[in-house]
């Protein structure tokens, strides 16, 4: 039997162990060295991030967490994200999900995030659960002209009259922007078309790779940023971790007695020379830090990241194994298909 | 004959209800009352699912069709999931409410429900949707074929879709000055070109015509011309 009589009748099997090696390599290299590959933000990342950037702190933010367990290895860390860029820019975070199992994904963002990173926010001041909802697109038709009518309480069954941060909030139009990260129906698009389009918010999407060529045609009007799959997520994951980085050392500095215009010039040149920043260590002006706030100074410029919010840019060294196995195989598969049918044996 | 028309009045009425509150703010707050119904509907319709699911499976075990036991399983976890969470098993109370011992929510920490959405669902879900991706790679040597024009079109955008969304694209291309006349040559470039250009005109013209598509079906149903959604046959 010649290689390509083997190659046109090979188990699958043996496909299946290619991906799943191709797969798992990655993950362990990844996983023991720590190194992920660079990502460069596409405008649509960039454009999902500077939209948040660009509202005043305090801003209210609509979170809709449509998916499940089944999509959260590609959805989770651009929700992961969206939640840190809201903390660290001090935005107000209201959460809610269309879906089920929803309420498991907001409680984990939560819990990861929030009470991991940022426990000084305080649930009901600076962010809410409001829980799961059946009814699909009726919900969002309802809260768009109406909240209180949807969601009287918060997921844990405190009315919404007693939760200080809800005051206010009487529809759609109460937010400033709507973040929806979703896997399906319902999700992004019915946020699109009961929402954002009508009401004229702001809309940013993150969604799962099957689901992204549906949402470009509303970009950039009616979607102003979309992050599509692990790819965008790791993008804007890379953008969102440079610059929580560059706030981190600008605080720290203002901390330290440094005016804010000086801030951000040190914090430049601290990011474009690190060398820089020892020298400034040792320099009077950094008397007023404490030990923990110098080590989170040369954390933050030296690129540290606590590995939560580096889990878009460690999937993409499994997804660009397996991607350059699928081009191989289907180069393969074409190539027995072509010898087979020039000996006169393909059908 | 009443079953029949009585149901074609209903949905002829409240559709074109619907549609004139569009139009007339003073009609928006009724409108928004049909939502409400909506919600409620949609509640009740998680009851009809459950006893469909009941409905299909009992009659798979009865008649002891193929897989029978898959439906035993079925209804086995349905029943016992439904259970844990109406019954509230190991729930604590509300902090709120100590002395009210229902008063707690089923998705909290150590409760049953979560024991069986983190240990059964959770694993599960994942598991089926990784292994899309070893169906997908034996298929992409089984049956992706360059038999023509179209599918060497399609096979070429999809190499490039592929390698556009990993590193390898910025590595194949990368040496492509970004500030360039030839940057649009760049795979990610392209990859991004394909997308936001090919894919949303194409995406653009199904959505138009999805949309002329439910509006006249719409229009179908409220004049009463489609009967299909009663059942029947008709």
């Amino acid at each position: 039997m010649s290689m390509v009589d083997r190659l046109a009748n090979i188990d699958r099997r043996w496909i299946f162990l290619m991906m799943g090696l191709a797969v798992a390599v990655p993950i362990i290299y990844i996983g023991i060295t720590g190194k992920t590959l660079p990502e460069q933000p596409t405008p649509l990342a960039q454009a999902a991030f500077d939209e948040l950037d660009k509202l005043p702190p305090g801003s209210r933010i609509l979170l809709a967490w449509d998916f499940d367990p089944a999509s959260e290895g590609e959805l989770g860390p651009m929700a992961t994200s969206f939640v840190r860029q809201c903390c660290q820019r001090g935005h107000r975070m209201y959460f809610l999900t269309l879906w089920p199992v929803g309420t498991q994904m907001i409680q984990k963002t939560a819990s990861l995030v929030i009470d991991g990173f940022y426990p000084d926010l305080e649930y009901g001041t600076d962010w809410v659960d409001l829980g799961f909802k059946a009814g699909n697109e009726a919900v969002i038709k309802t809260i768009a002209t109406d909240f209180g009518q949807m969601f009287p309480n918060d997921s844990r069954g405190t009315p919404i009259e007693s939760i200080p941060m809800m005051d206010g909030i009487v529809s759609i139009s109460s937010f400033d922007a709507i973040v929806n990260v979703s896997a399906g129906y319902p999700g992004s698009k019915e946020w699109v078309l009961y929402a954002a389009t009508p009401y004229k918010k702001p809309l940013l999407v993150g969604c799962t790779g099957v689901q992204a060529p549906q949402m470009y045609p509303y970009v950039p009007l009616q979607v102003q940023g979309l992050l599509g799959a692990i790819k965008g997520a790791a993008e804007y994951e890379s953008v969102v971790n440079a610059w929580v980085r560059r706030d981190t050392v600008e605080t720290l500095l203002e901390e330290a007695g440094v005016d804010g215009a000086d801030a951000g010039t040190l914090t430049k040149d601290f990011f474009d020379d690190p060398e820089k920043l020892k020298s400034w260590l040792a320099e009077p002006a950094a008397g007023g830090l404490t030990e923990a706030k110098r080590a989170s100074l040369v954390q933050a410029v030296q690129g540290v990241e606590p590995g939560i919010f580096l889990e878009a840019q460690r999937r993409m060294g499994p997804q660009l194994v397996a991607h350059l196995l699928m081009i191989a195989l289907i180069l393969a598969g074409n190539a027995v298909y072509f010898v087979t049918r020039r000996r006169g044996g393909a059908r | 004959m009443l079953k029949r028309n009585v149901p074609l009045l209903i949905t002829g009425l409240i559709g074109v209800f619907l549609i004139v509150a569009n139009f007339f703010p003073s009609l928006s707050a009724m409108s928004e009352d049909f939502t409400v119904f909506f919600g409620i509907i949609a509640a009740m319709a998680f009851v009809l699912g459950g006893g469909s699911l009941l409905k299909v499976h009992l009659k798979k075990i009865s008649d002891r069709n193929a897989g029978w036991a898959y439906s035993l399983i079925v209804l086995g976890t349905f029943a016992i999931t439904l259970a844990v969470g109406l019954l509230k098993i190991g729930v604590p109370p509300n902090p709120g409410f100590p002395d009210k011992p229902w008063s707690g929510s089923v998705n909290a920490d150590g409760t049953a429900f979560e024991w069986i959405y983190e240990y059964a669902l959770k694993p599960l879900s994942a598991t089926m949707f990784a292994m899309l991706a070893f169906y997908i790679a034996s298929a992409a040597f089984r049956a992706f074929r360059a038999k023509n024009i179209e599918a060497i079109l399609l096979l070429g955008t999809a190499f490039i879709i592929l390698l556009g969304r990993t590193f390898a694209g910025y590595y194949l291309t990368g040496w492509i000055p970004i500030d360039g006349p030839f940057s649009g040559l760049r795979i990610e470039e392209l990859s991004v070109y394909i997308m936001q250009v090919f894919n949303t005109a194409g995406s653009r013209a199904i959505i138009i015509g999805i949309a002329l598509g439910i509006a006249s079906t719409s229009l179908k149903i409220l004049m009463g011309l489609d009967r299909s959604y009663l059942g029947g046959g008709n």
